[in-house]
């Protein structure tokens, strides 16, 4: 196992690289590479890997680049990403990058694929429209077909035809990948004194902009490091951060959060890299089907899919029992409709549940932590304060 | 300006089928008829009709509301409920409502729903609306029938056969159940033969603003004559004779040169303005009012093209009736791409030969707003056509500001004034 600190921040430099670097290296090494750009939440990296492409995260640019032309963009009124998303794209921080895929998870990433368009970014722009109908023959179907239309576009990059051989082994590669994290959480749940919140987070998101390759062995030196009896539990409750699925809470209010008190044993922040509930199938002759039926039926919960049948609400709370946490803390970015108005309906069930919550909005650029600081602090020594009278 | 405003027969036509409509809504639990809440783009009407279903429409409610200056009562219900400042109005004047009582435009309390018919066209919101109604109404029935984005610019086979299987195998089942009757095509053709009419109507409607002057307001009226179609009545008799009639009383005032009529009477045309974005529903005689106080008349308006794009050529087609559905769906305004609402925009700045473009952009709404700031910007640099910029909400008092509206408005205003000067010079030189 290679030294973690030195892991660690090798991830840390990954995930933050606004130049995308390592994307831009790796392309340059083999001429029929291609780089695909992707906006949260989630989009199946299987197709490009199988088609000699890297997947690259596009999460915005947090606290660490001024915003100037942005802003002149967008409103107000709308939330933070697209503009750091746009200051990249005007400042050549994505010209490498061959095709943007802005997969449908609300109006603001869909007019930012407009916006896109209209800038000529890339050598295509895809608005990847997620079924919302879950029948194989019809929503599954028209899944492919999406999914197909990109391989197209990147074909007429590259030439390189994807075979159901080459998709099978990006799948396998994915599936170990999907499971190392999950057993990175589930040993963190018991033990989340070993990595801290911010560590584990650079881990996720380094992963979204290397290949799976070497994210995978960079997953298992960490699972192995969790695995070693280290650090000492602190008195922290268990907490579960529900909300950031897309614009990403800024480092400092990762670690105020934790400060205040409260270990994050499972989050949204980065839902994509762990979107699956289980393998996909990967020895199959039609592997493109076997990802559409993986979406229909293995698909986590997420604010950008419908749910009615399967309440998120429901699902969240499930979620707090399996992991055994003390509460929850809704943190939605400022002005996302998806985040927010599911609010009440998961507040409701957190209520019927006898769940504790807090919920807060942030930007991405925030940098004032000081009022939520004493949120979460109180949070945490109220339910610290009710264990214990609970026990006495 | 004149001071005739007399109610013009087809303004009794609307207001009749509209209490006609909330009467059967309201004796629906006695007369057993089935109710359907659904949205306006992307709505099903012709199938509601063919099943005999009446349908409330919540984003309808909520502008009246607004209208009715109950929204901010109703908005401060939902944020008590846990609703966030900063999200949709109409959702939040919705659920407000319901939490009040449902208690409709007319006073009687809306029926609770036997379906709820989520065409979810154009706007991400919607499919959160619903889930949130689906909490307020436990076990009503949900259709899904989602509606894929013109993210090429165009309509693929693939989009159309998605969204047929979705009719055919989720929609329509789902009517069956819940109306106990069986689709009968010829009742649903018949339907679409009205809507076809109906929408060759309301393209004539529209474009008598190319007259001048205009004799319509295709944003300030627009939003009545859209009315029917967006209520429920595409595909009625009631609606075409009402078209019918509309269009009559239009032609006469082109005839005579007459201008839009106003709540203060026939203004005189000024200015021709292209409006993006929808009005503010709050303080809409006083936002109208700044308008034609200064001459300046809507000829075209992309906000009454969310119920549906008719003046593209789209048709609803007897001879394709579940294909013409989707591709009704998939043509609503807030359902196309950027570069086809810089297209649309442009076109109408042409066609109606506007002074300039005004955007209202809503707090709101990001489907309409998210992304409008490139637009104006393209057209700006494309058509050297001035653009104005205000900023609104659709039912939240809180977020209309008289006077930064109207400061912004005497600005354009005063700006095409100058232009107008600047290019009658220009011709004169030459
Ligand atoms: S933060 Fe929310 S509203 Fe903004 S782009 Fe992301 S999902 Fe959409
Ligand atoms: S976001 Fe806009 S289109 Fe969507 S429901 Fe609200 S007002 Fe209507």
């Amino acid at each position: 196992m290679k030294n973690i600190d030195q892991i660690l921040e090798h991830c840390k430099e990954l995930a933050f690289d606004l130049e995308f670097s390592y994307a831009k290296n790796w392309k340059s090494a083999q001429t029929d590479r291609v780089l695909i750009g992707y906006m949260p939440i989630y989009f199946p990296r299987e197709i490009t890997h199988a088609a000699n492409a890297l997947a690259v995260g596009i999460l915005g640019t947090g606290d660490r680049k001024q915003i100037i032309k942005g802003d002149a963009f967008y409103q107000s009124y709308i939330c933070h990403i697209p503009r750091g998303i746009i200051e990249l794209a005007l400042d050549g921080n994505l010209d490498e990058i061959d095709g943007f895929i802005f997969p449908s998870i609300c109006d603001v990433i869909r007019n930012l694929s407009g916006t896109f368009q209209i800038l000529k970014k890339g050598k295509f722009v895809k608005y990847l429209d997620y079924p919302q109908n879950f029948l194989s023959h019809i929503g599954g179907k028209f899944y492919k077909t999406e999914l197909l239309h990109i391989l197209h576009e990147i074909q007429k990059i590259n030439n390189i035809e994807v075979t159901p051989e080459k998709l099978n082994n990006s799948i396998k590669l994915y599936n170990i990948n999907q499971r190392l994290l999950k057993e990175i959480y589930n040993i963190r749940q018991e033990y989340p004194w070993r990595i801290s919140f911010e560590n584990l987070y650079y881990v996720v998101r380094a992963g979204m902009v290397i290949t799976v390759e070497e994210h995978n062995k960079i997953l298992e030196d960490v699972l192995e490091f969790l695995n070693i009896n280290n650090g000492e539990p602190m008195d922290k409750i268990k907490v579960v951060i529900s909300g950031a699925f897309c614009e990403q809470p800024p480092i400092g209010l990762i670690k105020t959060i934790e400060l205040a008190g409260c270990y994050i044993v499972d989050d949204d922040l980065l839902l994509g890299s762990r979107w699956m509930k289980g393998d996909v199938a990967d020895n199959t002759d039609d592997p493109l089907n076997a990802l559409s039926e993986a979406y229909m039926n293995l698909s986590t919960f997420s604010s950008s899919v419908y749910s009615v049948g399967k309440p998120k609400g429901e699902q969240l709370v499930q979620l707090i029992k399996e992991r055994n946490a003390d509460g929850i803390i809704f943190a939605a970015p400022s002005f996302c409709d998806p985040a927010l108005l599911d609010l009440p309906v998961m507040q409701k069930a957190c209520d019927d549940a006898n769940i504790r919550y807090i919920s807060f909005q942030y930007n991405e650029n925030t940098g004032q932590y000081k009022v939520i600081k004493e949120q979460v602090g109180a949070f945490s020594d109220s339910i610290k304060l009710w264990e214990d009278t609970v026990s006495s | 300006m004149s001071k005739e405003v007399e109610k013009e027969k087809s303004m009794v036509l609307q207001k009749e089928m509209v209490a006609r409509l909330f009467d059967e809504l309201s004796a629906a639990n006695e007369t057993g008829k089935k109710v359907v809440y659904t949205f306006v783009p992307g709505n099903l009407s012709e199938l509601i009709l063919a099943f005999d279903m009446l349908p409330v429409y919540p984003e309808i409610n909520a502008l009246q509301s607004g209208m009715r200056k109950l929204s901010g009562n109703y908005i401060r219900e939902a944020e008590k409920f846990g609703h966030s400042e900063d999200v949709c109005t109409y959702v939040k004047c919705d659920i407000g409502m319901m939490l009040s009582g449902n208690i409709g435009p007319t006073g009687k309390k809306l029926p609770d729903p036997d379906l709820l018919l989520l065409s979810y066209t154009g706007c991400f919101t919607f499919m959160k609306w619903f889930e949130n109604l689906e909490k307020l109404y436990p076990g009503v029935p949900i259709a899904m029938l989602h509606t894929p984005y013109q993210e090429s610019g165009k309509i693929t086979p693939d989009m159309t056969e998605y969204m047929v299987k979705q009719i055919k195998e989720e929609v329509i089942p789902k009517m069956e159940l819940v109306s106990g009757k069986k689709l009968d095509e010829e009742k649903l053709n018949a339907i679409i033969q009205n809507s076809i009419e109906i929408e060759d109507l309301i393209v004539k409607i529209f474009d008598t603003t190319k007259n001048v002057p205009s004799p319509i307001d295709a944003y300030f009226a627009g939003v009545y004559y859209i009315g029917p179609i967006n209520i429920g009545f595409r595909g009625t008799k009631d609606a075409v004779d009402y078209y019918t009639e509309l269009l009559k009383e239009i032609e006469y005032r082109v005839e005579n040169k007459l201008g839009p009529v106003t709540p203060e009477g026939v203004m005189e045309e000024r200015f021709r303005l292209v409006v993006e974005g929808p009005p503010n529903w709050t303080n809409f005689r006083e936002f109208w009012k700044l308008f034609y106080d200064h001459g300046a008349v809507v000829v075209a308006s992309t906000y009454t093209k969310v119920g549906g794009m008719h003046d593209l050529g789209f048709r609803h087609d007897v001879k394709r009736p579940f294909e013409s559905l989707a591709e009704y769906c998939m043509n609503c305004y807030t359902n196309l791409n950027l570069t086809q609402r810089i297209s649309l925009l442009s076109k109408y700045i042409k066609d109606y030969n506007a002074d300039g473009l005004l955007v209202n952009s809503i707090k709101s709404c990001n489907s309409f707003s998210a992304g409008q700031l490139i637009m104006m910007r393209k057209i700006e640099e494309d058509l050297e056509t001035p653009v104005g910029f205000i900023e609104s909400d659709l039912v939240d008092p809180r977020y209309f500001s008289f006077s930064n509206i109207k400061n912004r408005l005497d600005s354009f205003f005063q700006m095409l004034d100058q232009r107008r000067v600047i290019l009658k010079d220009k011709t004169a030189v030459i």
